[in-house]
């Protein structure tokens, strides 16, 4: 007899996690494209890079600790972590930063902790904080968005420039950061960040060739296509629409809220929910079921707290996106919020 | 297994201050990023810790037990000051770069939990083998977690020693590997706690292996009579 686990809630749901995790998986599809439209195919080589990483990494944790090499992997939950890791760092990263992400994800944060199913924070967002932290520069290197960058690079050069640095002619990421008048351009937040320290407004800033429509151009439609698989994965039931909303309504309110009393200093709730990892943290890493909290009331205040405090590090923070940093504070308050928001027993309330 | 081995092996490994009796973590995890400073805030706490060990064992019995914390801080504050104006003026880049942590070794419970539990108890030589063994089993841990995360954070050993032990120590300083992009994060104080993790884990792994091999060896013998 053989007992199918599967994750928290225990409810009706018949899916294995593999399958599960499989949808995650197709989820990300739309968001990935978009992303490697306009940010180049480094994107492909983060992944697989990742992928290779993430397989060895677990069936060496699994041989250690005394358990069939191949049965952790049937999970596919390593897949997962690894592949969020992949598009969370710029596409232009070196190598080594993906692989000694991914190792940290994999054998520290997870399997140190007992496995699938023990690990107290998001494994994809751990290694992201020890990047972010170890390498600053490395992590922030995002290139324009391609439609407004003045350099393209082929196949070719991107994997010469992930794996050496700098592509064939010798450039390295932060000159091909430049655009045509040779100054440096960043990600749509990390703009609104710097230029509004230096006593521009709002208005101004939305000028900037970094913006267009609703908010940053490439990361809108980037984010639109996470949306679109978000909802799939709700209309599958893979996740539930509680932390989503509260993440997105966490975020969006006090930014709403905000922005109408000081419409210059503080971005609107459309340029929040369309920036940086908005829509790939509200559906894919703040939905993990191992390391969110258990009952629908409580993966709402879960949602809400990591929301609110994305809109606090963006607005004040020293980083210009927090989705990493808010969800593993969270992380930490799961035992709590699940300690007060336990569903009452059939029959023992009052 | 006489007193002083007992003490010996009670200090060094089995109720290890740091990675048993978890006392001291503050200094063990702010000043541990290099081999330097580990080992300075290590022979620092030592000395103190001896030196409070015999004068606690010295005076205990005229000591009231009702105001004996405050005596005892008053006399650990007494070697700390010490120790600190020897540092000042002996080496004063390491005294620059440990800072605040050397005033704090008088809080450092390790030493004060030792004049609690043994000094006040035990005549002086004793208590002085005792300072020893436990403030040798602190420094080591420190040295090791400095070690460590210098290692891995920045590719060297015993970078700096020549504040500590005078010129000819710039020669012991080894270069494992060049690193463009040191790994922050061990040097940092997560780093501290992750590396202190691993240690104690492994410490608990050795502990494991030695009393599974102990319990095969033992031939045990069913008790047939009361």
């Amino acid at each position: 007899m053989s007992f199918r686990i599967a994750p928290s809630p225990h409810g009706h749901n018949q899916r294995t996690t593999s399958e599960m995790m499989r949808w995650v998986c197709y989820a990300l599809v739309p968001g990935v494209l978009l992303q490697s439209f306009f940010f180049g195919p480094g994107i492909w080589f983060q992944i697989i890079l990742a992928l290779g990483t993430a397989v060895l990494a677990e069936m060496a944790c699994t041989v250690a600790r005394d358990r069939p090499a191949f049965s952790a992997l049937r999970d596919n939950t390593a897949i997962v972590t690894a592949i969020l890791l992949a598009i969370s760092i710029p596409s232009l990263a070196p190598w080594w930063v993906i692989v000694i992400g991914t190792l940290f994800a994999i054998v520290v944060v997870k399997h140190v902790y007992g496995g699938m199913g023990q690990n107290l924070f998001n494994p994809a967002m751990a290694g992201y904080v020890l990047l972010l932290i170890s390498f600053p520069v490395q992590m922030t290197n995002w290139l324009p968005v391609s439609t407004i960058s003045e350099h393209s690079l082929t196949l070719w050069q991107t994997l010469h420039t992930i794996v050496f640095e700098y592509t064939p002619a010798g450039y390295s990421v932060e000159q091909l950061r430049a655009g045509i008048d040779g100054v440096t351009m960043a990600t749509p937040l990390d703009t609104i960040k710097t230029e509004l320290t230096r006593g521009y407004t709002l208005t101004e800033i939305y000028q900037g060739p970094e913006f267009s429509y609703f908010a940053g151009a490439g990361w809108q439609w980037i984010n639109l296509g996470f949306l679109v698989g978000g909802l799939l994965l709700i209309q599958q039931r893979i996740i539930s629409w509680h932390i989503p909303l509260g993440f997105l309504g966490g975020l969006c309110i006090p930014a709403f809220i905000a922005h109408i009393f000081a419409p210059d200093l503080m971005p609107g709730p459309i340029v929040h929910a369309l920036s940086g990892a908005t829509m790939l943290g509200a559906f894919f890493i703040a939905t993990d079921p191992v390391s969110a909290a258990t009952s629908n009331r409580g993966r709402v205040i879960f949602g809400l707290l990591i929301g609110f405090l994305i809109f606090v590090i963006r607005s004040w923070g020293g980083y210009p996106d927090a989705v990493a940093f808010a969800v593993l504070l969270a992380n930490m308050c799961v035992p709590l919020i699940d300690r007060y928001t336990r569903p009452v027993v059939y029959g023992h309330g009052d | 297994m006489n007193e002083y081995q007992h003490l010996t092996k009670q200090g060094l490994w089995d109720n290890n201050p740091a990675l048993v009796q978890l006392l001291g973590l503050c200094p063990l995890l702010a000043v541990t990023a290099s081999v330097t400073n580990a080992l300075g805030l290590g022979l620092a706490t030592l000395f103190v810790l001896v030196g409070s060990n015999i004068t606690v064992s010295l005076v205990r019995q005229f000591v009231p037990s009702e105001i004996r914390i405050p005596v005892f801080v008053m006399v650990i504050a007494t070697f700390v000051t010490i120790i600190q104006l020897l540092m000042n003026a002996y080496v004063f880049q390491l005294y620059q770069s440990l800072g605040i942590f050397i005033p704090l070794i008088v809080t450092n419970c390790a030493i004060i939990g030792r004049a609690e539990a043994y000094a006040s108890k035990n005549p002086w030589q004793r208590a002085a083998f005792d300072g020893l063994a436990m403030g040798v089993g602190f420094a080591l841990v420190l040295v090791v977690l400095g070690a460590m995360r210098e290692i891995i954070g920045n590719g060297t050993l015993f970078d700096g020693a020549e504040l500590l032990l005078g010129e000819w120590a710039a020669q012991l300083r080894i270069e494992l590997f060049t690193v463009n992009y040191p790994l922050l994060l061990a040097i940092l104080p997560p780093g501290a706690f992750i590396g202190m993790g691993f240690i104690i884990a492994l410490k608990n792994k050795i502990d494991a292996v030695r009393s599974a091999r102990a319990e095969k060896k033992t031939v045990t013998r069913a008790r047939v009579t009361a």
